[in-house]
């Protein structure tokens, strides 16, 4: 791209028309933040719109799960064990001769509760730690750097097994804590990254000559600037966060029977694959285009707040 | 310390009308004698700004320091312009980060009205900068994209509420924009909905919010087109009137320091190689670097190619963390002697001069100072 | 005059042959989301063997824009050149396939960029890269191309070449960088360089010592040079002759002498004026008024008819075509006469 293009559309518009006379508005004059261009090129991708309807979806049966499935998914007869599809049934049967359809849509609110608990966490977490870290720099950065270093060291399913195991609990909330525990790091250093790259620039050194504080450069200079990659990270970490769940739950300690999750149902079918195909096919498929949406997302919502990356 | 008001200070105007009127040697000279008998409004006495390179990951050790300011003094007076020229890492950013305090000083001192600035923090450094304030260079990133030009016009009021009560605040906006020529219109606007040009001024008008004495002006037309370039100056000179500032102008562009200026200082590698008023650096320069300098500079004059004399520099500019000894331009100086290596030249009046009256009366840092007429009859 | 004497004493090439370079009508736009920016809008001009030609403008007035094309290095999309002819040494270069395109390009004309550091590889020595061109298009030895490029070091008087072969693009400054560039842009001897504010990055005192060995080098090896910049100063240093672009066409076209003594064009003539001059001092700098326009939406008939001071109301409805001014120049000023005549 030749690198005066850009100025080439910045320098329309007219301070003041020459003769003093008042200018002709334009539509495309009108004030508009880079919140409101990032929208404008987000609303016609159409990639965005299928990932959001997908996940718009998601969030809507794990909230009413009625809406769609009118069993009850812990409502099993161990006579209908393993049958395969049939009118009423579609999805067939599981082991433990509990409807597979249902299930998975019941499965559904655990893998977004534990996706939005973890990537909430993690955010802020991960945000204000190596926000600060990268503002002020120094022996706090030196602290923080270092301590994120070893959360990094840890394998994540290593230490699943492990803290999972020793905290037995198999809720929803120890498993959003230890991926928050976790993941945090790793969003610590984009923020880091994000936060040292502003407070470089022009304006935070004018605001600083004005005589602002700390809390103002960091809220109204430093943090909108560089809020667009925590967010692009946070949304495709949604969906490899609900991913983990369900790795953590197939291995056995992350959610426990009696609780829905898709991770216990692919863990059940694992075993059954040969016998039962289907009961693997269905929360194996949902958990798929579970993540790819967030994944798809992630990256829309990156191009649109940044086309430099693409 | 005084009410801010927007009206003129009567005593220095007359100085610049004095100016606007009068042939420019003459001017200059006038000028320059009403700065004899004024009280200078900054004073800066050996500044000095090292930046120390380290090594190790743990325990940082000191192995040695850009000397990028290296023991800089200079005056500014009330209403005048004192442009500062140099080229890159010639340390005159640093010098305009250090009178900001954005950057702590190594050693020296800055006296604003008596007051050492580089001394000062919190409360008091925050009073301080309602009177010295800066344009920056990039007007693209001197800005906040994220924020619309009202609220950037309108911070210096949300930090230093007293100056404007809070529902004064979006009138003094719309002012000040209609000062620096934006329509008034604009406050909702983005940065990136305006061009170079404009954006300038918005920094010019932030700069204007808190009606400081003291502007600093860093490179504030280099990122901009020619056409626009000669706009921009002129609101800067207007605003000089009308707000009775003072401005440090540092810059490249020899011929744009010259028309602002009225005095002008020439920095080398961390030091100022020579000071005096526009006429005498301009015309009668005495160090062989503004000499250079001056004779390097392309003239929008195709005739004057042939019969021009160009002192071509051989080399580069040293490396301010390893500066030559003695004289810091003698490695690259056609007359550097011995005597260059082992002593450093002082800036003063060089001794040759100090009992005629010439315009090459000012201060050089250089051993063999001397004039030669480089711009030919320009 | 004196003057024109002095345009027929420029070196040009035998009459006989074509110009080494002729653009022809050159239109280049650009997909933007505010809607198509006409960056070229119909651009003509040619180069000889041997002459420097400036092309002169603001940023957004399309003169790196035409380079590119020529180079043939622009990305398309979002750009297009919907219309245009590049003759080189005769033969449209937009009909040609890549692969010839590719051959000229670096052989046969050569480009320099403003940002060297950027425009060298940052992870191999300037030797290698430097003698890639040789190995590439002349299939030398490594010991060959090595030897050729600190004989090129050596003529674009890098000190001590032979011991700085190996050093990287960091090790070197700014100015001696540019030269690396121009020391690339020589290496397989083209007929036509393409400066693109070659100098613009570099301090005065370096400048004027790159400026220097570029005409030097350009005498030597009789080459076409085509000098983009927004220098005045620059152009009158160097130039045969200007044209100078506002808002992708060329305004007006001369040789140098002419155009600062006599502008044909209230454009280039109000970017005169607008230098500061010593005997304005303490006044009011000339300024041209308002901004260049937004290329998504250039005003009809002249581009330039909301800023100029004789503008009337032809200017607001009639493009104003390049009247010849003279016998080598031109102007596309509906008033040229006016402009030249005060």
């Amino acid at each position: 791209m030749p690198e005066n293009t850009d100025a080439v559309i910045l320098d329309g518009v007219p301070a003041v028309a020459p003769d003093g006379a008042p200018v002709p508005v334009d539509k495309r004059d009108k004030p508009r933040s880079l919140w409101n261009d990032a929208w404008y090129d987000l609303s016609r991708k159409p990639i965005f719109y299928i990932s959001a309807l997908v996940i718009l979806f998601l969030i809507v049966i794990s909230i009413w799960p009625g809406l769609i499935a009118s069993q009850d998914p812990l409502q099993c007869n161990l006579i209908d064990s393993q049958n395969g599809p049939s009118s009423g049934h579609w999805f067939g049967f599981d082991q433990q001769g509990c409807d597979v359809y249902t299930r998975t849509v019941y499965g559904a609110r655990a893998s977004v509760e534990v996706g939005i608990f973890s990537t909430l966490g993690v955010a802020v977490l991960g945000a204000v730690l190596g926000g600060l870290s990268g503002y002020f720099g120094g022996w706090l950065d030196s602290i923080i750097s270092r301590v994120s270093d070893i959360f990094f060291g840890i394998p994540i399913l290593l230490g699943g097994v492990v803290f999972l195991s020793a905290v037995k609990g198999g809720s929803v909330l120890t498993v959003s804590t230890f991926i928050i525990l976790l993941g945090w790091p790793q969003l610590a250093r984009i923020a880091r990254g994000a936060v040292i790259t502003a407070k470089e620039q022009d304006y935070v050194l004018a605001a600083k000559a004005l005589g602002a504080g700390h809390g103002r450069i960091l809220l109204r200079h430093i943090a909108p600037n560089a809020l667009a990659p925590v967010i692009v990270w946070s949304t495709i970490a949604l969906g490899t966060f609900i991913s983990l769940e369900a790795t953590l739950s197939f291995l056995g300690v992350g959610l426990k029977p009696p609780a829905v999750s898709w991770g216990i149902d692919i863990s059940a079918a694992a075993e059954q694959i040969r016998n039962a195909p289907h009961m693997l096919l269905w929360p194996a498929g949902a958990l798929s285009v579970t993540v790819l949406a967030f994944i798809l997302l992630g990256d829309a919502v990156r191009d649109a707040l940044d086309p430099k990356l693409r | 310390m005084s009410e801010p008001t927007l009206s003129k200070d009567p005593e220095s105007s007359a100085a610049t009308a004095a100016e606007a009127g009068a042939p420019v040697v003459e001017a200059a000279e006038a000028a320059a004698a009403q700065l004899a008998d004024r009280e200078p409004i900054l004073q800066v006495r050996n500044l000095v700004k090292h930046f120390p390179l380290t090594q190790g990951i743990v325990v940082k050790r000191q192995i040695g320091a850009v000397k990028a300011v290296d023991g800089v003094s200079f005056d500014l007076y009330a209403g005048e312009t004192l442009g500062i020229v140099g080229e890159s890492g010639c340390g005159k950013s640093t010098v305009a980060k250090l009178l900001m305090s954005l950057e702590q000083a190594t050693a020296g001192e800055v006296f604003y009205k008596g007051q050492d600035i580089t001394k000062l923090s919190g409360r008091a450094l925050k009073a301080v900068r309602r009177n010295i304030q800066m344009v920056f260079q990039d007007p693209y990133t001197s800005l906040n994209p994220r924020m619309t030009v009202g609220d950037i016009i309108g911070e210096p009021f949300d930090i230093h509420p007293e100056v404007a009560p809070k529902g004064d605040r979006r009138k003094r906006v719309e002012e000040l924009l209609d000062v620096v020529g934006l329509n008034p219109e604009y406050i909702n606007r983005y940065p990136h909905q305006f061009s170079g040009g404009q954006r300038q001024r918005i920094g010019i008008a932030r700069g204007l919010a808190l009606n400081p004495e003291i502007i600093i002006c860093d490179e504030p037309v280099s990122a901009l087109d020619v056409s626009v370039q000669a706009q921009v100056i002129n609101l800067m000179e207007k605003l000089q009137d009308e707000f009775n500032l003072s401005y440090i102008f540092i810059a490249h562009d020899l011929s744009i320091v010259r028309h602002i200026s009225d005095r002008v200082g020439v920095m080398y590698l961390g030091k100022i190689a020579e000071i005096g008023s526009d006429a005498e650096i301009y015309e009668h320069p005495t160090h062989p670097y503004t000499q250079a300098l001056l004779s390097a500079v392309p003239v929008p004059d195709p005739e004057a190619r042939e019969h021009r004399e160009r002192i071509i520099l051989s080399g580069d500019v040293p490396s301010p963390a390893n500066p030559p000894s003695g004289c810091r331009f003698r490695t690259r100086c056609w007359k550097a002697e011995a005597r260059c290596a082992e002593e450093e030249p002082l800036l003063a009046i060089p001794t040759r001069f100090a009992e005629v009256d010439t315009p090459a009366k000012h201060e050089s840092a250089c051993h063999f100072a001397e004039e030669k007429d480089v711009v030919g009859a320009a | 005059m004196t003057v024109i004497d002095d345009i027929s004493d420029v070196p040009t090439p035998d009459a006989k042959l074509a110009p080494l370079l002729e653009v022809r009508d050159l239109h280049v736009e650009f997909h933007t989301r505010d809607g198509v920016a006409k960056a070229v809008n119909g651009v003509n001009y040619s180069v000889n063997a041997g002459e420097t030609l400036a092309v002169l403008g603001e940023s957004g007035s399309g003169k790196s824009v035409s380079a590119q094309a020529v180079m043939g290095i622009l990305d398309m999309p979002p750009a297009r050149i919907p219309k245009g002819e590049i003759l080189f040494q005769g033969r449209d270069m937009l009909k040609m396939s890549g692969e010839e395109r590719r051959k000229i390009r670096g052989r046969k004309i050569a480009m320099i960029f403003q940002d060297a550091l950027s425009s060298l590889n940052p992870v191999l020595s300037v030797g290698y890269q430097l003698g890639e061109m040789y190995r590439v298009h002349q299939g030398l030895s490594r010991k060959d191309a090595k030897a050729k490029a600190i004989e090129l070091m050596d003529r674009v008087r890098i000190p001590a070449a032979r011991e700085r072969v190996g050093d990287y693009p960091h090790q070197f400054s700014g100015g001696m960088r540019q030269r690396i560039m121009i020391a690339m842009a020589l290496a397989l001897e083209p007929d036509l360089i393409i400066a693109d504010e070659p100098t613009t990055a570099l301090d005065v005192t370096v400048q004027a010592q790159v400026m220097e060995l570029l005409a030097e080098l350009q005498a030597e090896y009789n080459m076409g040079l085509i000098l983009i910049t927004h220098d005045l100063g620059v152009v009158a240093d160097v130039a045969d002759k200007i044209a100078v672009m506002y808002a992708g066409r060329i305004v007006e076209d001369a040789p140098v002498h002419d155009i600062y003594s006599k502008p044909a064009h209230p454009y280039t003539k109000g970017l005169l004026q607008s230098i500061p001059r010593l005997d304005q001092k303490g006044q009011e700098l000339y300024a041209i008024k308002g901004l260049p326009p937004n290329l998504t939406r250039i005003p009809s008939g002249c581009a330039f008819n909301p800023r100029c001071p004789m503008a009337q109301d032809i200017c607001r409805t009639d493009v104003p075509q390049l009247h010849p001014v003279g016998t080598a120049r031109g102007s596309a000023c509906h008033f040229w006469k006016e402009t030249l005549g005060e």
